[in-house]
């Protein structure tokens, strides 16, 4: 146990890559989950088809895939990412095409009149958007982005396979040179239980606080249809 | 660089191939999921408390940890305490293993979303508690939540590619093995893609339907 706490500046530094990956990762894929969750909410028939193609694309797609596909296949036909670069755009498209249909969900959710109420008092779309839509279902976004975020973080550990140095790389290389198996990946799956559940408090802190704004009470235990929709195969359904 | 259509149909029996282990895996792994899950949900409605909040952190641990440390945890540590195993079946353990704690989530709320009056009724009728269980509670959760787990058949399948960290030959490993020899990365893993695309579309289809099937209200 002590060789492999002595490698703690390792353990920092793959800690703190697993952390920019999340972060950046998670930013372009909540950017990606508000473009293309509302041109899923449009009423043009050709602007929902983008919506569609995008979400069953990257949604359908294994994120291992995706990463294999930029980092091996695309440049051959002369598109070049750095590693972390395409690390950071397989897994925001694909966190984004799930966050895409939790964002269309949630505006299907708020209730119809709040939508004729704001057709009645003449809003123009961008106001009905900005000012009644998107602040009601923002708090429906939250507990499935929760979730969302959650499987971003773990969903880091397959850049490990294509050559960066994160956590699960860092445990590979301190079994390797210290040879203590199981001391090496349990400190590993701890330091990722402690990243989630860090994550977990964050994501609990901003519930409560959207809920207070609505003026509601948060359910103490996630429903089916909540369950359903943070489902990794799933997007919500409506 | 162009698409090489003879090189494609070359490989193709090579993909095949690792789909096999790929479908293998995934199967094996959900049956282990579906099992283990209700047994998780199960446990944690134990009179003790105590129980109940360990089996919790214990899902959650296994809930909120990466796949691929934990495939390498029971494909490594596994033989050194004595237990020697397949590259394949510590993936389709690690696999189910995983997924059981989602699968335990949904058994939880499609069991809390079995009507009250259920209960009261059974209480009423003196029903002995596995008759509760198997013929009132659980056909009525189970119906409500097919679907959902219809979905993590689909989870699972899209997460089958990251058992190459352990080197079973699926398919992604074998586009890869492919790809490595000739250097022609681009065929194998566009083609992997595209039929990971089409198994997603085709099957969230039948889940759809399965949704619509066992709709319960």
């Amino acid at each position: 146990m002590g060789d492999v706490l002595d490698g703690y500046n390792q353990w920092l530094d793959g800690a703190w890559l697993t952390f920019r990956l999340t972060l950046l990762g998670g930013a372009l894929a909540l950017v990606l989950a508000l473009v293309f969750g509302l041109a899923g909410t449009s009423r043009r028939a050709w602007v929902r088809g983008l919506n569609r193609v995008y979400v069953e694309f990257f949604r359908g797609n294994a994120t291992l895939v995706l990463l294999f596909w930029f980092f091996y296949a695309l440049p051959l036909i002369g598109l070049r990412f750095s590693t972390m670069f395409a690390a950071v755009l397989a897994l925001g498209l694909n966190i984004g095409a799930y966050g895409a249909e939790v964002v269309r969900g949630s505006i299907k959710a708020v209730p119809r009149a709040q939508y004729e109420a704001t057709v009645a008092l003449n809003f123009t779309p961008y106001q009905r958007m900005r000012r009644v839509l998107l602040p009601q279902g923002f708090a429906l976004m939250l507990p499935p982005f929760g979730n969302l975020i959650i499987e971003l973080m773990k969903g880091t550990a397959i850049v490990s396979l294509v050559g960066l140095v994160d956590l699960t790389r860092v445990s590979k290389n301190i079994q390797g040179s210290t040879g203590q198996t199981v001391a090496a990946f349990t400190v590993v799956l701890v330091l990722y239980f402690v990243i989630a559940q860090v994550l977990q408090l964050a994501v609990r802190y901003a519930e409560r606080r959207v809920d207070r704004m609505l003026g509601r009470r948060l359910p103490s235990e996630p429903s089916l249809g909540t369950i359903a929709a943070g489902a990794p195969g799933t997007g919500v359904s409506g | 660089m162009d698409w090489d259509w003879q090189y494609s149909g070359d490989i193709l029996p090579d993909l095949l191939d690792g789909l096999r282990y790929t479908v293998i895996a995934t199967l094996a792994g959900y049956v282990i999921a579906l099992v283990l899950g209700l047994v998780w949900t199960l446990l944690r409605r134990s009179p003790s408390r105590v129980f109940n909040q360990a089996i919790r952190w214990i899902t959650e641990f296994i809930r909120s940890t990466p796949l691929i440390p934990q495939l390498y945890f029971v494909f490594f540590v596994l033989p050194a305490w004595g237990i020697t195993i397949g590259s394949l079946t510590a993936g389709i353990i690690t696999l189910g293993v995983h997924y059981s704690t989602y699968t335990a989530e949904v058994y939880r709320a499609g069991i809390a979303d079995v009507p009250k009056g259920q209960w009261e009724a059974c209480t009423a009728l003196n029903l002995p508690r596995s008759r509760v269980w198997l013929d009132v509670v659980l056909p009525q959760a189970i119906r409500r939540v097919i679907p959902t787990l219809g979905n993590y058949l689909i989870a699972m399948f899209k997460d089958s590619p990251m058992l190459l960290a352990i080197n079973v030959a699926e398919l992604l490993f074998s586009a890869y093995q492919v790809g490595a020899k000739s250097l022609q990365f681009l065929e194998p893993i566009t083609m992997v893609g595209l039929l990971f695309v089409v198994v997603s579309v085709i099957s969230s289809i039948l889940v759809r339907r399965l949704e619509r099937r066992y709709a319960t209200n």
